[in-house]
């Protein structure tokens, strides 16, 4: 257990430091240099190098980079955002919980949905609710969520008027627990793709663990159908679930990207739109860095609740 | 799938090793592919266990999956539709000012345009096909150089191995774990939509998979012992991974290319549709879509469902044939 947490624990470092870099190589690759992106094509060579000498951009490479990473990691500073006039960890600071809320509860619903869906088509299978089960997952998982989001405002803002179109713009990241309505629309965008795919791997999950000697060894003890499927079954069936949620957390954030823009809810996905359309290059690698990270702690956490849960690895002395 | 094992290509001259084929849908995993009794799983004497053979025999098992041969008609028909139809029903998409001269803007459909017209005024049934071009174009060529740069890549990691290998995997851990969009917006906003940047830009986001894969194949193909042949026979590096173990590799490349059209056409339409999509005055199907939603409110519906339809069919399209051509890909790993 030790030894494989150190070892997914420094793995988690790696990507760190990897996207780190990254982030440092794409600013430094901006064409025309990062002085130019700030201070504009017509800046004159005296400014540029005033410029340059001001924000350490003169030094060599591996100076500026160790820089960056010192400023990253003491002072927490992500860089200075000249369209906001402030840094970017300010700018980037209310927004994050924003995001972290709407993923968290959006991959928190779409568990709940999918383990019991997944059981209801094993329990069923070859029966025509685990066909429409499929079915319909299939198409949810093709339905792009742009399009998913804008049919739901559509149907169910537009016309029906059930919920808003939007959640209220001043919403803080609470707002989702306290006021709902205004997020079912986002959510349901959010989690029909993950849904879908947990659900098909729900099912392919509990179909090997019923196959499995164990779930035999119960049947043969006399086991009631339900305890077999319940305390065994679904016990063992559970556990990959974990691994499935830590690989999907990049794809679902990409999806929250998406889900507020289309709902217009300020989070760290809307920021980066804005700040790509005016060219806010400090921003949008920040977000990036940002949303990056959070992203392999969750995914790290996914795994260490996996190691918690499985006694293979848990009780192994490796 | 990674490192799996399964993914292991003929043995060239393992020739004699003849086994009965499993039978279809033995394992809990089987979900579509159905394939009538018998056919493709016959193994026929000898012939088509050598690479040449393996497109062949996908290809028939593929054309027995009815969704498949759908998903291509499908594909074809869009392709004419994009390509060919402009010519068969010509509009004026590109100059903004000469259309609103002889058409009115957000009209219905009927009366000379068939999908009613957009905002500007731009027909809506020649704005699929204009705009199709680009979703297809940028689709077909990112998952090309995605597929060709990510085969190399995997091919080298996993043929030189050790710390080589090791340290080009932790590249490809690092871009992977970035959040897709985030990543492809960071590189838009610092390299300004063309259309080639944008292949160049989706193709950078979406390497990473076919790496994964064709690295598998490669280390459990290096070991082989043709491979330890030709590299006893004198055979150069590169003989051995661009003569034998990218070959080898073909049928998984195929079947990631074929998924990697359907994912290039959404992250365009992703784009597309958060005003990052293709430059003025071309458009893309997720650049129509976001202008169409600006109107969603007033129910201009013909603005949003003929392009949502479009983006669906074609995606949906391409997951059937890479579907099909998986399958058929299990199919011939397990007739050895």
């Amino acid at each position: 257990m030790t030894g494989f947490l150190i070892r997914r624990i420094g793995q988690a470092l790696v990507v760190v430091i990897g996207v780190i870099l990254i982030t440092f190589l794409m600013a430094k690759l901006i064409p025309g240099g990062e002085a130019k992106a700030v201070l504009g094509p017509k800046a004159t060579p005296v400014t540029v190098a005033r410029f340059n000498v001001q924000n350490g951009l003169n030094l060599p490479i591996w100076d500026q980079f160790w820089r960056y990473v010192e400023g990253l990691f003491a002072h927490l500073n992500l860089g200075y955002s000249f369209k906001y006039n402030q840094g970017v960890r300010q700018v980037i600071g209310e927004r994050l919980p924003k995001t972290l809320t709407l993923v968290g509860v959006s991959v928190f619903i779409s568990l709940i949905i999918a383990v019991p869906l997944g059981i209801l088509q094993v329990v069923r299978r070859n029966k025509p609710i685990d066909y429409a089960l499929t079915t319909s997952s299939f198409f949810f998982y093709a339905m792009p969520d742009f399009l998913l989001g804008t049919l739901l405002i559509i149907w169910f803002a537009f016309d029906l008027h059930w919920f808003p179109v939007s959640p209220p713009t001043d919403a803080s990241a609470w707002a989702i627990f306290t006021d709902p309505r205004a997020f079912v629309l986002p959510v349901v965008t959010l989690a029909a793709t993950s849904v879908a795919s947990f659900s098909r791997y729900m099912r392919s999950s509990m179909m090997d663990a019923l196959a499995q000697d164990f779930v035999r060894t119960a049947r043969a003890k006399g086991a009631s159908s339900r305890r077999v499927l319940y305390g065994h079954a679904l016990r063992n069936a559970l556990i990959p679930i974990l691994t499935l949620l830590g690989l999907s957390l990049p794809a679902i954030v990409s999806g929250a990207l998406i889900v507020e823009n289309v709902f217009n809810y300020p989070g760290m996905g809307l920021l980066t739109v804005q700040s790509a359309f005016n060219d806010d290059i400090p921003v949008v690698l920040g977000t990036t860095l940002v949303i990056t990270v959070a992203t392999v702690i969750g995914s790290l956490m996914a795994d260490i609740l996996y190691a918690v849960a499985d006694p293979r690895i848990r009780l192994g002395s490796d | 799938m990674t490192d799996s094992d399964d993914f292991r290509p003929d043995p060239v001259f393992n020739d004699d090793e003849r086994q009965t084929p499993l039978p279809i849908g033995a394992g809990p995993t089987m979900t579509s592919g159905q394939l009538s009794e018998g056919d493709a799983l016959v193994p026929e004497g000898g012939e088509s266990r050598s690479t040449g053979g393996i497109l062949r025999q996908m290809g028939r098992v593929f054309v027995e999956n009815k969704l498949a041969v759908v998903g291509l008609g499908v594909i074809v028909l869009m392709v004419l539709f994009c390509f060919v139809g402009p010519h068969l029903y010509p509009t004026n998409q590109t100059d903004a000012q000469l259309v609103l001269q002889d058409s009115t803007s957000n009209a219905p459909p009927g009366n000379g345009n068939p999908l009613g017209t957009d905002s500007n005024g731009y027909n809506i049934l020649g704005r699929l096909m204009f705009g199709g071009q680009a979703s297809l174009i940028v689709g077909f060529a990112s998952a090309l150089v995605a597929t060709v740069f990510g085969t190399l890549y995997g091919a080298m990691s996993g043929f030189f191995g050790s710390w080589f290998d090791s340290l080009l995997m932790r590249v490809v851990d690092v871009l992977l774990s970035i959040p897709v969009l985030f990543l492809l917006i960071a590189l838009v906003t610092i390299y300004h939509q063309s259309e080639i940047l944008l292949i160049l830009v989706i193709a950078f986001v979406s390497w990473l998979v076919p790496a994964r894969l064709v690295r598998g194949e490669t280390l459990s193909l290096r070991n082989r012992e043709y491979v330890q042949a030709v590299r006893v026979m004198g055979g150069s590096r590169t003989r051995i991974i661009g003569r034998h173990i990218i070959p080898n590799s073909v049928g998984t490349i195929v079947v990631f290319a074929t998924f990697q059209i359907a994912d290039s056409i959404l992250l365009l339409a992703a784009l597309g549709f958060l005003g990052l999509g293709v430059p003025a005055p071309q458009t893309d199907w997720g650049t129509m879509l976001s202008n169409g939603v600006d109107a969603a409110g007033s129910g201009y519906w013909w603005q949003i469902y003929p392009t949502g339809i479009c983006i669906v069919l074609v995606v949906v399209a391409f997951n059937y044939v890479g579907d099909a051509l998986r399958d058929s890909l299990e199919v011939r790993l397990q007739q050895r």
